[in-house]
């Protein structure tokens, strides 16, 4: 067997073994589908609710998409002024820690209760919420862990600090945004479906997960699971593939 | 001959939280115009200090920095500068990383006659064929070297060493001091160097100034005559012999492990043996 076929092979078998392992047990148990569903029903489920799928799907993806892309932004910020700013840091990290200690579950009746209808904007700002803290922290270190000799290099032939930041600063803190990026984009994600779930309002993979739920349709409540995991995947390797061109040098060659 | 840097009589504190730490107190260095100082001295005597005030980084409390008869009131483009820490842009080719420096001061080279003259330095330090290479493709040394091509790309009135070499293994090290003659050759530069060993500062230089323990003056000035070690082989003879003791007898008075021969107000200058 060649190296590549290997690649792809072992992990198709694995895949297929688990299927075939929980297929087994639904059948060996009897469960009927109020109760558990087998990989077989989620085919159907599919078939049944593709339109709410897509439809669902793509409200969740673009909620998802906008709260990241409002973290990056105020993450970055954030983490520009903490990381140039010993006060800034001093004064806002505790702010910072304590908020990201509070289980945002919690936060998402009062979101609701606050802004109560907008659904969109609710969700989108939990997203957010959940997401910015690892960005403004990994930018906030990796600026202020910048070695004097960087910047002295650029200081002594007369560059302006905003020459600085462009040069070195930002492409030196790269690295360290992507590896927050992956975390923020799987927490931005958790963000989107738990207001989804907790707060339902008929829109998002959530809300059909819910309605799966009420009627104890467990194929349909499997088959969103599949559905997110693989909404979630693709989001991430878009990460990882943002990553390979703009910080690919960070990466070390093997050998 | 013109002094191209001249330091009189700088002091310098640094300011902590249990009061002023003096570092400088006194410091007395000229460079003529071509002219390699290496500068010696116990570890944390205010060295690297020095540097900082030479480029600019930082001004004296008390004292005066002269660079090409102006007062240094700030940092200069005319200035090159390497570290023990080569600090290569990892994102950028060995290339692009020589060629920053003309990124930010002003220069009449092309952006083609910029690239030709990276690429003669980088030969001229023994990196030909790796220009497109990745910093972190290459070995320490090699890495040191094309932080000294970066230091030299925009033709800077002063070269300032601190401990370039101090990182690198004995063998590489060695190397890279014909490296440096070989360059100086080429590319002529007045230099300061900052370094803790003493073969190197006899090798390099044409003049060692002994630093006292903090805060440091000028303790002693050695000059290295034209005819000093400049192969490896005249390390190993009489006279390298002599001006090695004479240093590492200095070193122990600035440590505090010798007694000063006598308590003199004024640096003591010697002219070493030929």
């Amino acid at each position: 067997m060649t190296r590549n076929l290997r690649a792809i092979a072992v992990p198709l078998i694995a895949v297929g073994v688990f299927l075939l392992f929980w297929e087994w047990l639904v059948w060996y148990h009897g469960w009927p589908r109020f109760k558990m569903a087998a990989p077989s029903d989620l085919g159907p489920a599919f078939v049944r609710h593709w339109d709410l799928f897509l439809k669902m799907g793509w409200q969740t993806l673009w909620r998802t998409v906008a709260g990241l892309l409002l973290a990056v932004l105020f993450g970055v910020f954030l983490g520009m002024v903490m990381g140039f700013s010993r006060t800034m840091r001093d004064a806002l990290y505790p702010l910072l820690v304590g908020f990201n200690a509070i289980p945002k579950a919690t936060v998402v009746p009062i979101v609701a209760l606050m802004f109560v209808g907008q659904h969109d904007f609710n969700t989108v700002l939990l997203a957010f919420m959940i997401s910015f803290f690892p960005i403004a922290v990994s930018v906030s270190i990796g600026l202020s862990t910048l070695e004097p000799e960087y910047r002295d290099i650029l200081r002594s032939l007369g560059a302006s600090q905003a020459t600085i930041f462009w040069k070195i600063a930002l492409p030196k803190t790269l690295p360290e945004f992507f590896g927050a990026l992956k975390v923020a984009v799987t927490l931005a994600f958790i963000g989107t479906n738990l207001m989804e779930i907790v707060s339902p309002h008929g829109r998002g993979l959530g809300a059909l997960f819910d309605s799966g739920r009420t009627n104890s349709d467990f194929p349909l409540m499997f088959a969103v699971l599949i559905a997110l995991a693989f909404l979630g995947i693709v989001l991430y390797y878009i990460v990882v593939a943002l990553e390979k061109i703009f910080a690919g040098w960070a990466e070390r060659s093997p050998g | 001959m013109e002094k191209l840097i001249d330091i009189r009589n700088v002091r310098h504190a640094y300011k902590t939280e249990t009061g002023p730490l003096p570092v400088l107190d006194g410091l007395d260095v000229s460079v003529p115009e071509g002219g390699f100082v290496a500068v010696v001295g116990p570890s944390g005597c205010g060295k690297s200090t020095l540097t900082r005030l030479i480029a600019g980084l930082m001004k004296p409390d008390e004292g005066e920095v002269w660079l090409h008869g102006e007062r240094v009131k700030g940092p200069r483009s005319t200035v090159g500068m390497a570290f023990q820490n080569p600090v290569l842009l990892e994102w950028r080719t060995i290339l692009k990383n020589v060629l920053l420096p003309l990124e930010i001061v002003p220069t009449k080279l092309s952006r083609k006659q910029g690239e030709e003259r990276a690429r003669f330095l980088l030969s001229l330090v023994g990196l030909e064929g790796f220009e497109d290479k990745r910093p972190s493709e290459l070995s320490g040394g090699m890495r040191q070297r094309a932080s000294l091509c970066r230091a030299l790309i925009h033709q800077p009135e002063v070269l300032i060493l601190d401990e370039p070499f101090g990182a690198l293994d004995a063998f590489t090290r060695e190397d890279l001091w014909q490296t440096m003659h070989r360059v100086k050759e080429r590319e002529p530069f007045t230099g300061v160097l900052i370094t803790h060993d003493l073969r190197e500062s006899i090798f390099l230089a044409d003049q060692v100034v002994v630093l006292s323990g903090r805060p440091a003056r000028t303790q002693f000035v050695l000059d290295i005559p034209s005819s000093g070690p400049r192969t490896l082989d005249d390390l190993y003879t009489p006279e390298a012999a002599e001006q090695l003791n004479i240093l590492r007898h200095q070193i122990q008075i600035a440590q505090g492990r010798a007694p000063a021969e006598a308590s003199q107000p004024d640096p003591i200058r010697r002219e070493a043996r030929a």
